[in-house]
C-alpha cells in the first residue's frame, strides 16, 4: 500500500487557511483599504449633509456609524466566496479532511478581521467627525465588536447561497439587509438608550447571544448553503 | 489481494439533471493497481461522473463503496483527491505557496515534499512565479504536482491531458503508473483522443443519455 501520508487536523487546516487569506490581503492591499475609505466616505457625506449642527449630528451620530459600518461589511460580502468558488478552491474544501463548516468558521473570521475591523478602528475618528459625545464612545465600540462578526456570519450565508449567481451584488444586498435588521436595531439602539439615559446593558446581552448562537449555527447552514451551491 | 475489497465500486450509479438522465444506471470497479478510463464525447457525462463520485453533487440513484465502506465524507476525505477543470490554484501566490496551503488542508504524502513535487512536474525554478503569470499547461503541472502530493490512493483526473504538451502527456503517463505501482488507483476521463498509461487499465464507455458496460 501506499506510504500513509499525514492528515491535516483542525489546527493545521485552520492556521494553512489564515496563512493563504493573509498573503492574499497582503498582495491586494489596495483593495483591503476598501471597505474603510467607504465608511470613512459614507460619514463625511452625512455630515455634509447635516450642515454644521453639532446637536443634529450628536443626535444621530450612533445610528449614520452603524450604517456607515454595516454598508461597508456589506459591499465587502461579495468577496468571501467568489473567488475560491470560480478557481474550484471550495470543490477541494469539501474533500478536506476537517468538516466544511469549520473551514467556512475559519475563513469568514479572517474576512472579519481584514475588513470589518478596520472600520471598528477607524471608528473613534469617525465619532469623533460626527460629533459623538465622548462617554458613549466606550459603548459604541462595544456594539460594534459584538455586532460586527454577528454580521458577518449572517453575511455568510446569503454569500453561500448566491455564490453561484454571477453579477449577484445587489441580490445579496437584497437577501441580506433584512436579516441584518436585528442587529441594526440592538446596536445602534443600545447607544441610542444610553444617550436617553436608559440602560443598554440589555441591548448588549442581546447582541452577544445572538453573537454565540451564530458561532454555532451560522457555519453549518453556509456549509450547506454551498454544498447547494456547487451541486 | 483475495480478500481486500476494492478501492471504489459503484453499483447501479445514475445521475438525472431536471428528470433528464445523464449517464447510468452504471456499475464500476477500481482495484488497487488498476487505472479506470472512463471514455466519452464531450457532454456524455464524464465530468458529471467524477463530481458524482467525488462526493460533489448527489447521485440520483445507486451508491458508491470505498475500501468496502459506503462513501461519505471521512472516506472520501481520506482516499480520494480530485483534479477538476478548475485548478483551485490562486493566481496571486506563487506555486510552492499555493502547494503549501493544498498540502495543509488536504495533508501530505510520507517523504513527499512540495519543491520536489515541483521538480517532478517540470516545473524546477517556478518557485516564486506568481501563478497568474503562468501558461495553462503549466498551471495544469501545477494541479498535478498537488494530486502527486495527496496521500490518498485514489485519484479522480478529470481530463489530466488537457492543455499539455507530448511531454507533459508522458508526465501524466509516468505519474499514473508510479501511483498505481505503489498501490494507488486513479480514475481518468478523456475524449479518447490521447494515449492511455501502460498499466491495468479497465474501461467504461459512456454515451449522451445511455450506458455501455465495463469490459475488464
Amino acid at each position: 500500500m501506499i506510504a500513509p501520508g499525514t492528515q491535516p487536523g483542525l489546527w493545521q487546516t485552520a492556521r494553512a487557511l489564515v496563512a493563504r487569506d493573509l498573503r492574499l490581503l497582503w498582495r491586494r492591499r489596495g483593495d483591503a483599504l476598501q471597505p474603510v475609505m467607504f465608511a470613512l466616505l459614507v460619514v463625511v457625506l452625512f455630515a455634509l449633509a447635516l450642515g454644521r449642527d453639532p446637536d443634529a449630528m450628536a443626535r444621530v451620530a450612533a445610528a449614520v456609524l452603524w450604517l456607515a459600518v454595516l454598508l461597508a461589511g456589506q459591499l465587502a460580502l461579495d468577496s468571501l466566496f467568489r473567488s475560491d468558488a470560480e478557481d474550484g478552491s471550495l470543490e477541494q474544501w469539501l474533500l478536506a479532511p476537517v468538516p466544511l463548516a469549520w473551514l467556512v468558521l475559519v475563513r469568514i473570521l479572517v474576512h472579519w478581521a481584514t475588513t470589518a475591523l478596520p472600520v471598528v478602528v477607524l471608528a473613534p475618528l469617525l465619532a469623533e467627525m460626527l460629533h459623538l459625545p465622548h462617554d458613549q464612545l466606550p459603548l459604541l465600540l462595544a456594539s460594534l465588536l459584538l455586532g460586527t462578526p454577528l454580521l458577518s456570519l449572517i453575511g455568510g450565508v446569503v454569500a453561500a447561497l448566491t455564490v453561484s449567481i454571477r453579477r449577484s451584488g445587489i441580490l445579496v444586498a437584497l437577501l441580506a439587509l433584512p436579516l441584518y435588521v436585528p442587529v441594526l436595531v440592538f446596536g445602534a439602539g443600545s447607544v441610542n438608550a444610553a444617550a436617553r439615559g436608559q440602560d443598554p446593558v440589555g441591548a448588549l446581552l442581546l447582541l452577544a447571544a445572538g453573537l454565540v448562537v451564530a458561532l454555532v449555527l451560522a457555519p453549518l447552514a453556509t456549509a450547506a448553503a454551498i454544498r447547494i451551491s456547487l451541486n | 489481494m483475495l480478500n481486500t475489497p476494492p478501492l471504489l465500486a459503484a453499483r447501479g450509479l445514475s445521475f438525472h439533471r431536471n428528470d433528464e438522465p445523464v449517464f447510468g444506471p452504471l456499475d464500476l470497479q477500481v482495484d488497487a493497481g488498476e487505472a479506470l478510463l472512463v471514455q466519452g464525447d464531450n457532454g456524455a457525462g464524464k465530468t458529471t461522473l467524477l463530481r458524482v463520485l467525488a462526493g460533489l453533487v448527489r447521485a440520483s440513484g445507486g451508491d458508491v463503496e470505498i475500501d468496502g465502506r459506503p462513501a461519505g465524507h471521512r472516506e472520501r476525505a481520506q482516499f480520494v483527491a480530485y483534479l477538476s477543470h478548475l485548478p483551485a490554484l490562486k493566481g496571486d501566490l506563487d506555486t510552492l505557496e499555493n502547494l503549501n496551503f493544498l498540502c495543509g488542508l488536504h495533508g501530505r504524502r510520507a517523504r513527499q515534499m512540495p519543491g520536489n513535487a515541483l521538480a517532478i512536474v517540470g516545473l524546477a525554478g517556478y518557485e516564486d512565479t506568481l501563478v497568474r503569470q503562468l501558461s495553462a499547461g503549466q498551471k495544469r503541472r501545477l494541479a498535478l504536482a498537488r494530486i502527486w502530493l495527496s496521500p490518498a490512493p485514489l485519484w479522480l483526473l478529470d481530463e489530466p491531458y488537457a492543455n499539455l504538451d507530448l511531454d507533459g502527456i508522458n508526465l501524466v503517463n509516468r505519474m499514473i503508473s508510479a501511483h498505481l505501482r505503489a498501490g494507488g488507483a486513479a480514475l481518468v476521463t478523456t475524449h479518447g483522443a490521447y494515449a492511455a498509461p501502460p498499466v491495468r487499465t479497465r474501461l467504461v464507455q459512456l454515451q449522451p443519455a445511455a450506458l455501455a458496460g465495463d469490459p475488464p
